[in-house]
């Protein structure tokens, strides 16, 4: 179901990294592609989805995809697929035996490193997967390169029978670039050849897959020192000479026009003459790579002088901004004079839930119980761990909210003895990593309750389909998988299985502390959808009867963003007590009547807002 | 203006500062620069801070506007307007929607909102102008015009003709109309306009 026909051969377009490689996914005649979804990576899928002449798929987590795209590649056929960083953790069980049995049709592996931790839980390098498993990684310097190397990427892969990466990163993935796409090739695959001794991994056959890894280790190295992916620009300032690649090349560039570079497209196995040969040029070198000091480290023990990470940044992104103090440090010049006035001071904007969001009746409501232990999980519900609701205590990795709650429950110190151990989890990451974790809870008679916040949408990345809400990538329709048939075919008991509506806190605060008293696995499915897909209907907007309020602030506990104070006040009780008081308003043109905020006002000052002119509803905030 | 021109276009999540970016970028495009964009946007979907850097120029390297670079900052709210100042070149040029757009943390009492966003940029000591750009679009009937208001404020401060910009804006609403492409170019004028007349008053 393609949207669009796709743009004509040599024409020059303004696209992401990440649309890029799409491209060039489509030209290469990739035949299946299929991801997860996972910030920066997530485009890449979504836009290849809308190319003719390919299948594509939102898999339930990132091994399947990788394991996904194997099969089509054992089969012949040229495959991609794509992840975050943290995505290939997941799926890296598969890889480390791909490397042994190698592929048939060319398989290309996009690893988006979030550098930077725009959106992630950690920061993390995965170029050293590419020493790990023992495959060639490409990195691109911008979105031209994604697009170039993509095709180069199946042409090695073939050429080698082996998965190539090309790692990325969020400055690779999201930026808008120039780009001059090609001719699609079609492709067309070999089919599959029975191969036991290839592609049966026991022992006895993966211990002789071993040596020929090995051995194109070697020749792979041996290529890319001569690879034009790979070339040194040689400067006319040699007194520092930079070895870099990805967009830190960039950086490079811009920050010291006239120095020697290497800079290294085909970067791993590391092409260790080509660095010596650089080194021969100038006075010192430099290495210019983000995140961790791995080509340095390997540089090192080559016994090439080089330095990098004594003087550069071991953590978040590098710029031109970052490199020219240090160079001038290193070179005992002055440093360069900013022209920047000082940075203002001024509040934080964290991510906020969005208005009328299903999550705010979940998180207002755990806010409201106590004594709890909540162990938390990855999405947009992460973000109940801030302000006002407090109500998430862990958040670790994709799923891992099931096994740390049932550990907490089992590991239980004095001052937890009467905690009540409560898990969240979205519905996508439970699909993804949660369901195992529960069966584990239900086996080992853990005593958790689980509450599992189905809003029938990967939320954070972009309310992308999965098995829950019924539809494929293409937005048609596919089986849609029933949570309490699920939960109950793991073992939960039929009656500790309750489906509840997120915004009726009286039956939500009800169901959440009788199930918390009960010894058991209990699990609680929410089930309103999110606001930003299209299962989501607008009620009419609510507004604050000015007269009515009396400022007793309840409203805003439960942190929907359409909630403002007008006025701050203080009243001193009959006990003597003073008290803040904070008088609301509601921003009717961006309320959706979700009614959650009419829950807890004690004085009943919210009414349907009656509009003296027809509402224009506003996407995002509001201006007050 | 040096080579290459870095503009930065800032708001929260939501305002449509990624799309306004974009327009710039095709701008820029249609006269043969070599062009970048880029944002720091962390879940922005969610009401968080977003910057959006463009740079555009023969060629563009790093996609990032170093601190002190930017020539001109377009501030679809006040106080994220006040947020990048550092990023401001000397002689570079603040123009920015005196929208306020609240977030919870300060409604619940954690943090201040600044009483005067403008005043707080003025004593920097760089340039700054403020106009209303959500009034002007309630007044032309549709708020959703805010950011070709926006657009239109910018279009007098690029190293080329506003109507290339306009032809950009105008290109994304074709499909949609006569009407609103009509509507639009109102905004776009509108924009061009206040901010015209805030110089004025200045000077």
């Amino acid at each position: 179901m393609a949207a669009v026909m796709p743009a004509p051969a040599a024409s020059r377009h303004l696209l992401s990294g990440n649309e890029a490689v799409a491209r060039a996914v489509w030209e290469a005649g990739v035949k299946v592609a299929a991801a997860y979804p996972g910030t920066p990576s997530t485009e890449m899928l979504e836009e290849i989805a809308t190319y003719p002449d390919l299948y594509a798929e939102w898999s339930v987590n990132e091994k399947v995809s990788l394991e996904v795209a194997i099969g089509a590649a054992y089969a012949g056929s040229r495959a991609f697929c794509c992840m975050k960083h943290v995505g290939m953790n997941v799926a890296s069980d598969a890889l480390m035996t791909l490397t042994l049995t190698g592929v048939s049709g060319g398989l290309v592996i996009a690893i988006a490193d979030d550098v930077g931790l725009s959106s992630s839980q950690n920061e993390q390098d995965s170029r050293y997967w590419g020493r790990f498993a023992h495959v060639p990684v490409f990195e691109p310097a911008d979105s031209q390169e994604a697009y170039a190397m993509t095709l180069d990427a199946f042409a090695l892969s073939e050429q080698f029978q082996v998965p190539v990466i090309l790692r990325m990163t969020t400055r690779i993935n999201h930026v808008k670039s120039i780009v001059t796409v090609g001719e699609r090739v079609p492709h067309t695959g070999a089919g599959f050849r029975k191969d036991p001794a290839r592609y049966v991994m026991v022992p006895g056959n993966a211990g002789k897959r071993i040596p020929l890894m090995f051995q194109r280790d070697r020749d792979l190295r041996a290529l890319a020192e001569t690879s034009p992916l790979n070339f040194i620009e040689p400067g006319s300032d040699r007194r520092v000479g930079f070895i870099t690649s990805g967009p830190a090349y960039m950086h490079v560039k811009e920050a010291f026009p006239d120095a020697p570079v290497l800079k290294l497209g085909f970067s791993c196995p590391a092409p260790f003459e080509k660095c010596r040969e650089l080194a021969a040029l100038v006075d010192q070198v430099v290495v210019v790579e983000e995140v961790e000091p791995l080509l340095e480290t390997e540089l090192k023990a080559q016994g090439i002088a080089v330095i990098g990470k004594d003087i550069l940044p071991l953590q978040g992104e590098l710029s031109p901004a970052v490199l020219r103090p240090a160079i001038a440090r290193l070179l005992g010049e002055a440093l360069p004079e900013s022209e920047a006035t000082a940075a203002l001071q001024l509040f934080p904007r964290p991510p906020t839930m969005c208005v009328a969001c299903p999550h705010l009746g979940v998180y207002y409501t755990l806010s409201q119980v106590r004594n709890l232990n909540i162990s938390g999980d990855i999405g947009c519900y992460t973000l109940g761990a801030g302000h006002p609701w407090q109500a998430m205590d862990t958040c670790v990795s994709m799923g891992a909210s099931m096994g740390i709650a049932l550990g907490m429950d089992k590991g239980r110190g004095e001052s937890d003895k009467d905690k009540r151990v409560v898990a969240v989890i979205g519905d996508s990451t439970f699909l993804h990593m949660g369901m195992q974790g529960l069966l584990d809870m239900v086996y080992n008679k853990g005593n958790v309750t689980v509450l599992l916040l189905d809003n029938r949408a990967v939320g954070m990345t972009g309310g992308q389909d999965n098995p829950g809400n019924g539809r494929d990538i293409h937005g048609d329709e596919a089986p849609r998988i029933d949570f309490a048939k699920l939960v109950s075919a793991l073992g939960v008991k039929d009656e500790r299985i309750h489906v509840v509506n997120p915004y009726e806190l009286p039956v939500l605060f009800k169901t959440i502390r009788e199930e918390v008293k009960v010894p058991d696995v209990s699990v609680i499915i929410t089930d309103q959808p999110c606001v930003l897909i299209k299962d989501y209907h607008k009620l009419k907007p609510y507004a604050v009867d000015e007269d009515k309020c009396t400022g007793c602030g309840n409203c805003i506990d439960v942190g929907c963003p359409a909630i403002h104070v007008t006025r701050r006040g203080k009243e001193v009780k009959a006990s003597g007590r003073e008290v803040d008081l904070a008088f609301v308003r509601i921003e009717s043109s961006v309320c959706t009547g979700c009614g959650l905020c009419l829950q807890p006002c004690a004085p009943k000052a919210i009414e349907h807002y009656v509009p003296s002119a027809p509402i224009q509803f506003v996407k995002g905030g509001c201006s007050a | 203006m040096s080579a290459t021109t870095n503009i930065l276009v800032v708001g929260i999540g939501g305002q449509g500062v990624m799309t306004a970016t974009e327009i710039l970028a095709e701008a820029a495009i249609a006269l043969g620069h070599d062009a970048k964009k880029t944002e720091v946007a962390g879940m922005a979907q969610r009401g968080g801070v977003v910057s959006s850097h463009l740079r555009f120029g023969e060629r563009v390297l790093s996609p990032q506007i170093t601190p002190g670079s930017a020539d001109v900052l377009l501030g679809f709210e006040s106080a994220e307007a006040m947020r990048w100042q550092h990023m401001l070149k000397k002689g570079g040029i603040t123009l920015m929607n005196t929208a306020r757009l609240v977030p919870p943390v300060v409604e619940l009492g954690l943090f201040d909102y600044p009483d005067d966003p403008l005043a707080e940029i003025r004593k920097t000591g760089n340039k700054v102008v403020a106009f209303d750009a959500t009034t002007i679009a309630q007044e032309l009937g549709d708020i959703r015009l805010g950011n070709t208001v926006m657009l239109g404020a910018i279009a007098d401060h690029l190293p080329f003709g506003a109507e290339v910009l306009l032809d950009c804006v105008l290109k994304r609403f074709a499909r949609k109309g006569e009407k609103l492409v009509e509507l639009n170019r109102r905004a776009f004028e509108a924009g061009r306009a206040a901010v015209g007349a805030a110089e004025a008053a200045l000077a």
